[in-house]
């Protein structure tokens, strides 16, 4: 039995303590935006906030997170996530869409601490998060777009 | 890329080997159409009532009382939502953004009603014109659909502009239709008030089509219809499909490809709680579980022996060195010229040999499907490609017709053409188990990373041997070329249509068809049979021979100290679309001015699915290793139809061919794949990514592909533009193993 709190709720799941936060989500509680895609923190489909920091959930055990907070794709909310979320629409980032999740969670990231990134500092944040379609010239643009927004 | 199938060979398979003679049209699903009428013109079926339609219209269908406008493409609700059927499968191309373009623009219809649903499987209305069944591929989505699509809009505004001059007893003539709004003087009204009258209205069979200067929406740049659920999550993709009672399956895959399973232990796997049975199937070891982990945990507890007396044993070393000495013996001809004698003739020859590696395609969301076999029916969700070989391969493998299977296609997490197997891999790795089980519910068949890296389907290796003959001014006197390796499509359905005389054409496209005013030009072909099942990957030959052809090009230029793009204009005189291109992209480039301090520049163009593409790229040597900064890109893909979803796909194809040639490869030892995830399997990571530029020739020409043609020329141009800075010419991919600086 392992106890937190996933985009402010607090829930109880009963799996093995080694299951990966990421099957802990999609299979036990239905949050199926964050994706599989590697397994083992090469690719970052999988990227979810736990207090506030990014973190592979594939690679989580689930027993790590007891007591803590985690967000997913689902539940992200705010200034930054909204001025990320709005900047991949009106560039047109997405191709087939499947990293798109774990893009934009390490994006909120990133621009939670750093809000003005270099095309040096996206490249270093963002280079665990594969994109096979290589969307990653508007995840750049993008990024510094969100950032301006948020400059007001 | 392909050509019209033959059905009568899709594959057999060990536990069923039943012929499948789905040479015609499949009668349409019963259950899914109920009325069909007025079906005419080139290939536009439209007309039919659909009683109740898989996934996405479920609600629609649930009340069957659907009154508005219901063809086969294009239905039109009391609502006033514009819902077009998407006949092809979206891997991230855009193709449901484009399809809804076409129909929104002859219908005038508002873009903010216009709501993508892709089709039921079925191949009498939703078969690619390019292939004579349903699917998607060779970069052929809008070219085949734009009539069609264009006349299944024109039809639906012709049938509620109709309906508006009855219900107002006005003249038709006297309508105007403007983003989904219908006008006459005073009266006004929406698609919706008109949906139920104009669905009285009979369809006309062959509508007038805008002429381009009508254009409202074609053309122009408008925002994507997926955007924004692939950014909250919201987007459903197979591996999120969740089925009551539904059990999910790992597969334990021989390592060598050929090998079966001798025995199996399966008690330590069955411990794992969760695992609910394991089964054997022709293709291995299936563990089913009632949630993925443990699906995928005690797969790794199962004690397989494995019987490897089919497998083949080879490395991929052994391989390339046999592939060499054929190289060196005449194989098939596939292109006849007296190159021997001229380069008899000449005052210099330049040799070379070129070997490419195996390439995974390693889409973000790894192959999965989810099965089901109920009261005599198999209905698949999942990222259908090849819609009609799945529906048909599945029915084999459970003695049912095509037309009892359904398939629900969803949206891909990426393919750049894995999902179109000639042999639905993993969606009969799917049935199989569902029928070895005898289970009633759904099973969803999940891959892992590793299966998919180790699993076979590459982009096959290939060999190719040139030589190339200039007189004493550097100008070619003959060009003698093989090229070594397996025939994606020998033995599949795809064989008719695309192996002419021995030659399979996926093999030599690109040279054999080179547009180069090459005198005395020889071409053949060996075809290999090897273990490891090939597939085309993202612009199949064209990902080795434009890299062969544009390389020795910029060689033989060099050799007779000629500008490189000045060179290739003077051999593509004859082709205007190739040198508009490749002189734009120059332009862009500034070639000819000096480059950034410590920056070369090489060029490339390459014509591939009717499009062209010419791309300049600026490549900075750090640490001896190349370091792409900058590529320019010109392209002609006929009349653009979303300029900003071409230079999207442009964009993508530079970054996935660059990854391809400085990273990718899979490699055998013994038989047994090498690499297993993405920290093995490199791919391009945003660090690596360039600033792309994409340049659109603006044309009235029928539009081409766009998905694929922008993947070839980047390498060769990087490849060139390091010969430019280093004088080393690359031979063996990628160059992460064939580049070897100081």
């Amino acid at each position: 039995m392992t106890t937190f709190q996933i985009n402010g709720r607090d829930v109880t799941v009963s799996v093995e303590d080694d299951t990966p936060l990421l099957w802990v989500v999609r299979d036990e509680l239905g949050l199926v935006g964050s994706k599989f895609g590697c397994g083992v923190a090469q690719c970052g489909a999988c990227t979810m906030h736990l207090d506030g920091q990014p973190v592979r959930a594939c690679v989580t055990p689930v027993s790590d997170v007891a007591g803590r907070k985690v967000t997913t794709i689902e539940g992200i909310s705010g200034s930054v996530a909204d001025a990320v979320r709005d900047a991949w629409v009106k560039l047109d980032v997405v191709q087939c869409g499947y990293c798109q999740s774990g893009q934009v969670m390490s994006a909120v990231a990133l621009l939670a601490e750093s809000p003005a990134p270099s095309d040096a500092d996206i490249d270093t944040a963002m280079s665990g998060n594969i994109c096979r379609c290589n969307t990653y010239q508007r995840i750049r643009t993008a990024i510094h777009d969100a950032a301006t927004t948020l400059k007001g | 890329m392909l050509g019209p199938v033959d059905l009568s060979r899709l594959p057999s398979f060990s536990e069923t080997r039943r012929a499948v003679g789905a040479r015609a049209a499949l009668p349409l699903d019963r259950r899914s159409f109920v009325r069909l009428a007025l079906g005419t013109g080139a290939g536009l079926v439209i007309g039919g009532l659909i009683e109740s339609v898989p996934a996405g219209a479920e609600a629609a269908a649930a009340s069957n009382a659907y009154d508005g406008v219901f063809t086969p493409f294009v239905r039109i609700s009391p609502d006033n939502v514009v819902t077009v059927l998407i006949k092809h499968q979206d891997m991230g191309q855009g193709v449901t953004t484009g399809l809804s373009t076409l129909v929104a623009d002859e219908l005038d219809a508002d873009w903010a009603q216009v709501v993508p649903e892709f089709s039921p499987a079925n191949v009498a209305l939703y078969k690619n014109f390019a292939f004579g069944v349903q699917g998607t591929g060779g970069s052929t989505a809008i070219s085949n659909s734009f009539e069609q699509y264009r006349k299944a809009g024109a039809a639906a505004r012709s049938m509620i502009v109709q309906a508006a001059a009855k219900r107002w007893g006005v003249a038709a003539d006297s309508i105007k239709v403007s983003k989904g709004v219908v006008t006459s003087g005073a009266h006004s009204a929406t698609f919706g008030d008109l949906a139920q009258e104009a669905a009285a209205v009979p369809v006309p069979a062959d509508p007038t089509l805008k002429t381009p200067d009508q254009f409202t929406y074609i053309g122009k740049s408008f925002p994507r219809l997926d955007s924004k659920a692939k950014t909250t999550g919201a987007r459903l993709y197979t591996q999120d499909v969740q089925l009551p009672g539904m059990l999910v399956a790992t597969l334990a895959r021989p390592a060598r490809f050929g090998g079966v399973v001798k025995s199996v232990d399966d008690t330590a796997a069955r411990a794992v709680k969760g695992v609910v049975d394991v089964v054997t199937t022709s293709r291995g070891v299936a563990v089913l579980a009632t949630s993925t982990y443990p699906a995928i945990r005690a797969r790794e507890l199962l004690k397989i022996t494995w019987d490897d007396a089919k497998a083949d044993m080879r490395g991929t070393d052994a391989l390339v060195a046999e592939y060499q000495k054929l190289a060196d013996t005449p194989g098939v001809v596939a292109k006849a010229g007296d190159a021997e004698a001229a380069l008899a003739k000449a005052d210099r020859v330049i040799e070379a040999s070129y070997v490419f590696p195996y390439l995974a395609h390693a889409p973000m969301e790894p192959m999965n499907c989810v099965a089901q076999f109920k009261d005599g029916r198999a209905t698949l969700w999942t990222a259908s490609q090849l819609q009609t070989v799945d529906q048909a391969v599945t029915a084999a493998i459970f003695g049912i017709k095509p037309e009892d299977v359904t398939i629900n296609t969803l949206w891909a997490g990426g393919s750049f053409g894995r999902r179109g197997t000639y042999d639905a891999d993993y969606i009969a790795e799917t049935a199989e188990i569902v029928k070895v089980t005898g289970r009633g519910e759904p099973i969803k068949l999940v891959w892992t990373r590793e299966d998919d890296i180790k699993g076979g389907y590459y982009r096959p290796v290939y060999v190719h041997k040139v030589r190339v003959g200039l007189d004493k001014d550097g100008a070619i006197l003959g060009w003698h070329h093989r090229i070594v390796g397996q025939s994606i499509v020998s033995g599949t359905m795809f064989e008719s249509a695309l192996v002419k005389d021995g030659v399979d054409g996926t093999s030599v496209e690109g040279v054999s068809d080179t547009p180069y005013a090459i005198p005395n030009m020889h071409v053949e072909l060996h075809s290999t049979t090897v273990g490891v099942r090939p597939l085309w990957w993202r612009s199949v030959g064209h990902t080795h021979t434009a890299y062969v052809m544009e390389t020795m090009i910029d060689e033989v230029a060099a050799a007779g100290g000629k500008d490189p793009v000045e060179f290739r204009l003077a051999l593509l005189a004859k082709h205007p679309r190739h040198t508009s291109v490749l002189k734009l992209a120059a332009e862009k480039a500034g070639w000819g001015t000096p480059a950034p301090e410590g920056v070369f520049r090489g060029v490339a163009v390459h014509e591939s699915f009717k499009s062209f593409v010419a791309e300049v790229a600026e490549v900075r040597l750090v640490d001896g290793k190349p370091k792409v900064e900058r590529v320019v890109a010109a392209v002609d893909c006929g009349l653009a139809v979303n300029a900003d979803n071409i230079r999207s796909q442009v964009e993508g194809g530079v970054g996935f061919g660059l990854g391809a040639v400085l990273h990718g490869k899979v490699t055998l030892k013994d038989g047994v794949v090498e690499q297993g995830n993405f920290d093995s399997y490199e791919v391009l990571r945003i660090n690596e990514m360039p600033r792309v530029e994409v340049h659109i020739v603006p044309s009235a020409e029928a539009p081409t592909g766009i998905g694929e043609p922008g993947v070839p020329p980047v390498g060769p141009a990087v490849a060139n533009a390091i010969s430019a800075g280093t004088g080393q010419r690359v031979r063996v991919l990628p160059f992460d193993v064939g580049l070897k600086l100081g």
